[in-house]
């Protein structure tokens, strides 16, 4: 019966994953246009994660397969529970995946910086959402003797939760700053810097308040547990290394942070999944919520085949994509010899139509009569 | 109510989702494909058609991908009754998806998109085979989990829920096998069909022959041979519920009584599930006995034995689904796949005499054909899942007993609200886009002294 304490360390690992990887792409979503400025400038901050982000997104997906699959007690009371904050963060998950990739597709300003509030916005609510939620498991929700769910949308904004999720869009907005300075060059990384400093010490009492107060909720005693430890100890060296813009170690000292605050939260919680505070013998347990043995076993073995090969391609990803990126790529070869025409007033990108046009995005070209020679 | 409402917005949901989902699969394959093509013979016209369908193809992901992301979510918000009986069984293959399938597609999508300066032209070649592999891969688990659904096996009863015993099963199910091919075939048809018509488009408009000649022809070369494969393997599907799901069928004829032979009606007027007598026209001797049996004098049974048979076995209850759904989700599937065929043979015929780049009239109707497959697709999802109803899974769980318990009407109503809002907009901006792109101009050939130089990355 090992299998089950297995899944939800599996799980855990899968939840830091998440946060650890996605957790600087929604920091730079929620970043790009102030550390980006212009659009040469948010285009480099993108590109910075333009080829890992999906591949990060699907650690959420698989997290709350392996919830379904693993322990289907949990995943069905969770998610049919906080049914509209889940609606909210499908919104606020399918405006940022689509926003990548439809932001660069018209030359218009208008679309861009429509797209550009969407990525922004919702790179915030996401983790915040997800913040909200994961702190809910711990601290407690209405939940009757039959596993179910029995309280309302409102419930689920107790003030543990919230802060479960504001640290979490806090220390998102930090790992993505740091990132940022890690892989671009130029003006655009001395921007990133600010930003991580500028955002550093109130992360720092962020993590230090959820660290403390997940303590009394898990009802630790006198003494934080390592784990809780670890994480006070990280926060606080990574923004000392960001104050002296270390980039490698401060984005080393962020992941780490992340890492371990989700980890706290897992370790608070087992044997529970999700805590009844109706009445603590109602809490959902990886016992009464797990799937039968041989359904763990097979589960375990894929992954134990797949996971080795998944961090292994990923890793080979981030290796290809290890060069730094600077907002100059960019700029129009015309424009980067004569650096001095400021940004604003760029010429039209290659391919823009007319100012008088410009504004008729909704409309597609040629829309209403094809051009060309009919042949 | 609810179950109405909850129903409703999973079959809104998934049908667009199954909208996106069989462009990215059919527009990979044939992607990679072209890609191929330029990688052996390294002749410009591949490299600008794999990059001209490559950002077709990107365009299509990111939205096919997010709408997954609701259809994994709605098991547990909706039907958490479901979810909390069967998510051993069912749960599982939607893990492996995730860990096999889905990591593999983003992944790779993502080193194709940025990695075209970076990897060397054969592993970048790989890349895009990868995407296209891990997008089939996918369709794989989420048709085994569904299969389950229409034909469960591989578990044992246990205090009245159902636990799995052989994982093997649900990938033998001979459901899966077959409607997992058939899947794929579809997707193939649909990449093709979207591939065709915008190489008819560009031809039409004046675009370079060398290059949409190529892809036209490479797309009909594709969609032939899997229309005509889909139908048969949707022949043999059909053989196999009628095995395992005799109402599907008995109710995709419309047929409430017992027959031996049967015939089957090209058109009915009047049917419905409170009409048994509605008037049938042009009844083809035999052709339901052998499409459900495969034999010239198969029996079929009707649906008032089978609905005694059933409630005597599960207890009262109406067990019949919507008749007019299959009746008509059955023939629109068949007959807009007969158009298909026509039309691709057209095509591969004025191909052989060189005159597909030419045809006026050909280009324009291949330009159009491009909305059947979607018809098609939508009619045999229909068929397939309403078919099944009332049960959820086919005679263990029935579908209003799977509701989420805690989610009350306002709160689905809002979910339906939302999700019918943003999947109507971004559905538009999706076509809005995905015609701009279409209909652009290829960008010019590289001059041949550039010919060694990397490829740039498709950036943000």
């Amino acid at each position: 019966m090992a299998f089950v304490p297995l899944w939800f360390i599996l799980i855990t690992i899968l939840w830091t994953g998440f946060f650890v990887l996605e957790g600087f792409d929604l920091g730079v979503g929620m970043l790009h246009g102030v550390v980006g400025r212009d659009e040469a400038g948010r285009r480099a901050v993108i590109n910075t994660i333009g080829p890992l982000w999906d591949g990060n997104e699907v650690w959420l997906i698989v997290a709350g397969a392996a919830i379904f699959a693993a322990f289907p007690g949990w995943y069905a009371t969770w998610f049919s529970g906080f049914y509209l904050a889940f609606v909210l963060l499908l919104v606020a998950l399918i405006f940022r995946g689509v926003s990548f990739e439809y932001r660069g597709k018209s030359p218009t300003r208008r679309w861009r910086r429509t797209w550009s509030r969407l990525l922004a916005s919702a790179s915030l609510v996401v983790p915040l959402l997800i913040g909200i939620a994961l702190g809910d498991l711990l601290h407690g929700t209405p939940i009757g003797a039959n596993q179910e769910y029995t309280g309302n949308f409102g419930n689920l904004f107790q003030p543990y939760a919230i802060l479960t999720g504001v640290m979490l869009v806090a220390i998102c907005v930090v790992h993505g700053a740091t990132f940022i300075a890690m892989k671009t060059t130029g003006v655009v990384r001395d921007r990133a810097w600010r930003a991580a400093r500028r955002a550093a010490p109130v992360t720092v009492l962020l993590v230090l308040a959820f660290v403390a107060w997940t303590h009394v909720t898990a009802g630790g005693g006198a003494f934080l547990n390592p784990v809780e430890l670890l994480a006070c100890i990280t926060i606080i060296a990574a923004a000392f290394l960001v104050r002296d813009r270390r980039d490698g170690w401060a984005f080393t000292a962020t992941t780490v942070t992340i890492a371990v605050c989700i980890v706290t939260l897992f370790v608070d919680l087992y044997p529970r999944v999700m805590v009844s505070s109706t009445n603590p013998a109602y809490s959902l347990t990886v016992h009464n919520t797990a799937s039968p043995p041989y359904t763990l076993k097979v589960m375990t073995v894929v992954a134990l085949v797949l996971l080795p090969f998944v961090l292994g391609y990923q890793a080979w990803t981030y290796y290809v994509f290890r060069r730094r990126i600077s907002d100059q790529q960019f700029r129009p070869a015309a424009r980067r010899a004569a650096t001095a025409v400021p940004v604003a007033q760029a010429a039209p990108a290659p391919g823009a139509r007319p100012a008088a046009q410009r504004h008729g995005w909704v409309l597609p070209r040629g829309w209403r009569r094809p051009r060309g020679p009919r042949t | 109510m609810r179950t109405d409402l909850a129903r409703w917005q999973f079959a809104f949901t998934s049908v667009n989702h199954f909208l996106f989902v069989p462009v990215t699969i059919g527009l990979a394959v044939l992607t990679a494909l072209l890609q191929t093509a330029w990688y052996r013979r390294k002749q410009p016209e591949y490299l600008r058609l794999t990059r001209f369908f490559g950002t077709l193809l990107v365009i299509n992901v990111a939205i096919g991908v997010v709408t997954g992301l609701v259809q994994e979510f709605e098991f547990g918000m909706n039907w958490s009754s479901y979810s909390r009986l069967v998510g051993n069984i069912f749960g599982a293959p939607l893990a492996m998806e995730g860990l096999a399938a889905f990591f593999l597609e983003s992944t790779f999508l993502g080193l194709w998109l940025f990695g075209w300066d970076k990897l060397s032209p054969r592993v970048h070649l790989l890349t895009i085979w990868l995407v296209a592999f891990g997008s089939m891969l996918s369709a794989a688990f989420i048709m085994a989990a569904n299969s389950w659904m229409q034909h469960p096996v591989g578990y044992v009863m246990v205090h009245g829920s159902p636990q799995l015993t052989d994982i093997w099963a649900l990938f033998t199910n001979p459901v899966f096998v077959w409607s997992y091919a058939k899947v794929v075939l579809a997707a193939l048809v649909t990449g093709a069909s979207v591939m065709l018509a915008v190489s008819a488009w560009q031809l039409r408009r004046g675009g370079d022959r060398a290059v949409f000649g190529r892809s036209a022809r490479l797309a009909l070369v594709v969609l032939v041979p899997a229309i005509l494969f889909a139908m048969l393997v949707g022949d043999e599907l059909g053989v196999i519920e009628a095995k395992y799901q005799p109402m599907k069928i008995a109710a995709a004829e419309a047929q409430w009584t017992t027959c031996q032979p049967c015939s089957f009606s090209l058109i009915q007027i009047g049917g419905g599930n409170n009409d048994q007598k509605p008037t049938q026209i042009l009844a083809i001797p035999h052709l339901l006995s052998l499409l459900a049996t495969n034999h010239w004098n198969g029996k079929v049974i009707g649906m008032n034995p089978l609905q005694a048979q059933y409630a005597a076995k599960y207890g009262p209850g109406y067990y019949v689904p919507n008749v007019f759904i299959q009746y008509w989700g059955m023939r629109v599937m068949a007959y807009l796949a007969v158009i298909v065929v026509l039309v691709g043979l057209w095509g591969l015929w004025l191909s052989r005499r060189r005159k597909l780049a030419i045809s006026k009239r050909f280009l324009w109707v291949a330009t159009w054909l491009v909305v059947l497959p979607f018809l098609i697709n939508t009619a045999g999802w229909l068929l397939t899942e309403s078919g099944r109803q009332p049960w959820i899974v086919q005679g263990i769980m029935l579908t209003k007993n799977g509701l989420s318990p805690s989610v009350s009407t306002a709160e689905l109503w809002i979910s339906v609200l939302v999700f019918v809002v943003l999947y109507g907009a971004l559905g538009t901006i999706d076509l809005i886009l995905m015609l701009r792109y279409a209909r652009k101009e290829l960008p010019p050939a590289p001059p041949p002294a550039d010919a060694d130089r990397p490829v740039p990355a498709m950036l943000y």
